[in-house]
C-alpha cells in the first residue's frame, strides 16, 4: 500500500508546484532558450542589424584553435579542482569526525570559507601570491622558485586552482562529515574486531559506504569547476597570461561581454551546457551503478 | 578456547560518571555466561570493554591467561555479534563472513572452506551472494553469527543479539544459539535485559545493577536463592512478592534479628483455609484482579494495610505496596472482591535485611 495524500481540488496540486516551475522557467529555461536562439544569430558591430545564420556561429567556433585550447584548459582546471577539493575535504572530514577536544570549534572554522564569495577568495590569494608583495610568493622566491603568475601560465593555473579548491573545500567537508556520521558506529567496530587496521578499514568499509556522498559531490564539483569559478578567474588572472587560465565559461564571458560577439558567446554557452548535461548523464549512468546506497 | 576473567574492572568517564564500579567474575573455558540487568546497568559497557571497544579505567581483563587491557580489539581473538548485526551493507553475505579472514591474510581456499562450513551450519548456503539489504531480520542475525564463527575465536561476545527480532523468531534463535555454542564449545559472554533469555541460555548468570554485580551463579541457584531483593524481583516472572516485616500483618514465626523483608514467589503460594504449616506464612487478601492464561491463573490481591505501613519500593514492573500476586495452576479462581488466604511453606520464604541488600534466611 502506498501512502499518498489525496487532494480534492484539481487546482491545488498545480498551484503548489507553480513556484518551483516558475523559478525553473524564468531562471533556467528562458535564458537557455535565449542562448540557443542567440547562437543562431549574427549581429553587426553596432548592434543595428541582426541576421539569422543557422549554424554559422558553431562552425566558426569549431574552426578556431583558441576554442580547443580553452577546452584543454577547462579539462585540466576542473580535474585539478575536483580532485583536490574532494580529497582535502574528505581528509578534513575524516579528521574532524573523531572524538577530540573542541571538535565543534574545528568544524565551525572549517565551514567558514564557504561563506567567502569566490571573487573575494580570489583576492585573498592574489595578495598572498602577488610576486614581490605576497608572503607566500616571497617565500617561494626566497626558496629559489621564480614565482610569477602574471607572466607564467602554469603559475597562473596553480593560483586559480588553489583559490577555487580553497573555496570549495568547506562544502565538500560538510557533506563528507554528514556522510561519515551517517555510517553506523557498530559497522566500523565490527570491522575493527574483524582485524582491519584503520587504513584498511577506511578503504574497505568507510569509503564504499560514503560513495553516495562522493558521487553527489563529484557531480556538484564538476559543475562548480565549470561554471562557478568565473569570478575567481576573472579576479585573479582574467584568463591570462596568454589565455593559460581561459576556461570555457571564461571565454563565453570574454567573447560575449568584452568582445560583444553575442552569437559566438551564445554558441559556446550552448556547447558548454551540452557538455555538462552529457557529463552528468554519463555519471548517473555508469558511476551510479557502482555506488552502494 | 579460553577462559575469561574480570578482576575489579572499573570504568569511569571523564565527566566523573562511574559506569562500572568494580566487577569481578570468571567464565570457564567453554562456558556460556550471560550478563543480565535493567537498561543502564552497565552490562553492554562491560561487554564492550571485554571486546576492547571501550577503555578500561581500572582492574584487569584476562582472556586465556593474557591481560588484554591495552590490546586492540583485533588482537584479542574475540568475535562479537552486535544488536543491530552491524553487517557490511556493501558486501555480499559471503564477503561479510570472509572479511575477517582476509584481513588476517588467510589463503583463499581456506577461507572458502571455512565460509562454506559456517554457511552450512547456519543454513545460509542459498544466500551467499545476497547483500544484507535483501535479507530478513532472522537471516541477517544468522549472517552476523556466521561472521563470528568463521573466525573460530577464543571468545564469542553477544550484545543483545535477539532484541531486534519478533517474539517467535527470538525463541527459535535462542535455542539455535545455545545449540551452536554447545557444539562449538566456545567460551561466550552474552548480554541481555530479558531474564527469560538469561535463564535459558546461561551456564553462569551474572546479574548486574547500577554498575555492580548483584549475584553470580547458575540460573536455578539464583532463582532458588536470590542474594538481594533486586535479584529476587529481576529473576523469575512474574516477580517475587516482597513484604516488609514492619507491616503488622506479616509475622515471621522465627525471624532473625535484623530481618526486614520477606519474599515469596507467586508460584509458592497456595490458597488454603487450613492450619498454617510449621514456620509458614499466611496472608489475608482481597482479590482485586484475575488473569487467566490457560494453564495457570494469576490472582492480584490486596493485603489489609494497617496505617503507617512502610511500602517497599515499587519500581516499574513491580507490584504496588500492599499488593500480592498469587500464581495457581488451572483455571478456577475466586471471584473479584472475595477474601482469600494465601499460604506459603517455611522453605519457600526468602528473608532479606531491611535494605534488601542481604539475604538472611534460609
Amino acid at each position: 500500500m502506498e501512502n499518498r495524500a489525496i487532494f480534492s481540488g484539481r487546482l491545488l496540486a498545480p498551484l503548489l508546484v507553480l513556484p518551483q516551475l516558475a523559478v525553473s522557467l524564468i531562471f533556467f529555461y528562458w535564458p537557455a532558450a535565449q542562448a540557443l536562439w542567440q547562437s543562431f544569430l549574427v549581429q553587426d558591430a553596432f548592434g543595428l542589424s541582426t541576421e539569422f545564420v543557422w549554424l554559422e556561429n558553431y562552425v566558426a567556433l569549431l574552426k578556431t584553435p583558441e576554442y580547443y585550447h580553452s577546452i584543454g584548459v577547462t579539462f585540466v582546471f576542473s580535474t585539478l579542482v575536483v580532485a583536490f577539493s574532494l580529497a582535502i575535504g574528505l581528509l578534513l572530514a575524516v579528521m574532524a569526525n573523531r572524538n577530540i577536544k573542541g571538535v565543534q570549534i574545528y568544524r565551525t572554522f572549517l565551514i567558514i570559507p564557504y561563506a567567502v564569495a569566490p571573487a573575494v577568495a580570489s583576492v585573498l590569494f592574489i595578495f598572498m601570491f602577488q610576486p614581490g608583495l605576497g608572503m607566500i610568493a616571497r617565500a617561494l622566491q626566497r626558496a629559489g622558485i621564480d614565482w610569477n603568475p602574471v607572466l607564467n601560465g602554469n603559475h597562473a593555473m596553480i593560483l586559480v586552482v588553489i583559490a577555487a579548491v580553497w573555496n570549495q573545500i568547506s562544502y565538500n567537508f560538510l557533506f563528507f562529515l554528514a556522510g561519515l556520521q551517517a555510517i553506523p558506529k557498530s559497522v566500523i567496530e565490527a570491522a575493527a574486531i574483524d582485524g582491519a587496521r584503520p587504513w584498511r578499514r577506511f578503504w574497505t568499509i568507510v569509503f564504499p559506504l560514503l560513495s553516495p556522498t562522493t558521487f553527489f559531490l563529484i557531480v556538484v564539483n564538476i559543475t562548480y569547476a565549470f561554471f562557478n569559478t568565473l569570478g575567481i578567474i576573472d579576479t585573479a588572472t582574467e584568463g591570462g597570461p596568454n589565455a593559460a587560465t581561459q576556461t570555457l565559461v571564461y571565454k563565453v564571458f570574454q567573447d560575449g561581454k568584452a568582445g560583444a560577439d553575442l552569437g559566438s558567446s551564445a554558441a559556446q554557452s550552448v556547447i558548454l551546457m551540452i557538455i555538462v548535461i552529457v557529463l552528468t548523464a554519463v555519471q548517473f549512468r555508469y558511476v551510479e551503478k557502482k555506488v552502494h546506497y | 578456547m579460553a577462559n575469561v576473567a574480570l578482576r575489579n574492572v572499573r570504568k569511569a568517564y571523564p565527566n566523573g560518571f562511574e559506569a562500572i564500579k568494580g566487577v569481578e567474575f570468571e567464565v570457564e573455558d567453554g562456558q556460556f555466561c550471560v550478563l543480565v540487568g535493567p537498561s543502564g546497568c552497565g552490562k553492554s559497557t562491560l561487554l564492550r570493554m571485554v571486546a576492547g571497544l571501550e577503555t578500561i579505567t581500572g582492574g584487569d581483563i584476562d582472556i586465556g591467561g593474557r591481560i588484554v587491557n591495552q590490546v586492540e580489539p583485533a588482537d584479542r581473538d574475540i568475535a562479537m555479534v552486535f544488536q543491530n548485526y552491524a553487517l557490511y551493507p556493501h558486501m555480499s553475505v559471503y564477503n561479510n563472513m570472509a572479511y575477517g579472514l582476509r584481513n588476517r591474510g588467510m589463503a583463499k581456499d581456506a577461507i572458502e572452506t571455512r565460509v562454506q562450513e559456517a554457511a552450512r551450519i547456519l543454513e545460509l548456503n542459498a544466500l551467499l551472494d545476497r547483500k544484507p539489504g535483501q535479507l530478513s531480520g532472522g537471516q541477517r542475525q544468522r549472517v552476523a553469527m556466521g561472521r563470528a564463527i568463521v573466525r573460530q575465536p577464543k571468545v564469542f561476545l553477544f550484545d543483545e543479539p535477539l532484541s531486534n527480532l519478533d517474539a517467535k523468531l527470538r525463541i527459535a534463535m535462542r535455542v539455535e544459539i545455545r545449540k551452536l555454542q554447545r557444539r562449538l564449545n566456545t567460551t561466550s559472554i552474552y548480554v541481555t535485559h530479558d531474564q527469560l533469555e538469561a535463564m535459558t541460555l546461561a551456564d553462569v548468570l551474572v546479574v548486574m545493577n547500577g554498575g555492580r554485580v548483584e549475584q553470580i551463579g547458575n540460573p536455578l541457584e539464583l532463582y532458588e536463592k536470590p542474594a538481594t531483593t533486586f535479584v529476587a524481583t529481576f529473576i523469575g516472572a512474574p516477580p517475587m512478592n516482597l513484604m516488609s516485616l514492619t507491616d503488622s500483618d506479616i509475622r515471621l514465626p522465627s525471624g532473625a534479628a535484623d530481618a526486614g523483608i520477606v519474599g515469596v514467589r507467586p508460584e509458592d503460594f497456595h490458597l488454603s483455609n487450613g492450619s498454617l504449616p510449621e514456620g509458614g506464612l499466611a496472608v489475608e487478601l482481597t482479590v482485586e484482579a484475575i488473569e487467566r492464561v490457560g494453564a495457570e491463573t494469576y490472582i492480584y490481591g490486596m493485603r489489609a494495610q494497617k496505617t503507617g505501613a512502610t511500602a517497599i519500593s515499587a519500581k516499574p514492573g513491580e507490584l504496588p505496596p500492599g499488593e500480592v500476586l498469587v500464581r495457581i495452576p488451572g483455571q478456577s479462581a475466586p471471584a473479584i472482591g472475595a477474601r482469600i488466604r494465601a499460604v506459603a511453606a517455611r522453605d519457600k520464604l526468602h528473608v532479606f535485611s531491611a535494605d534488601g541488600r542481604q539475604r538472611i534466611a534460609p
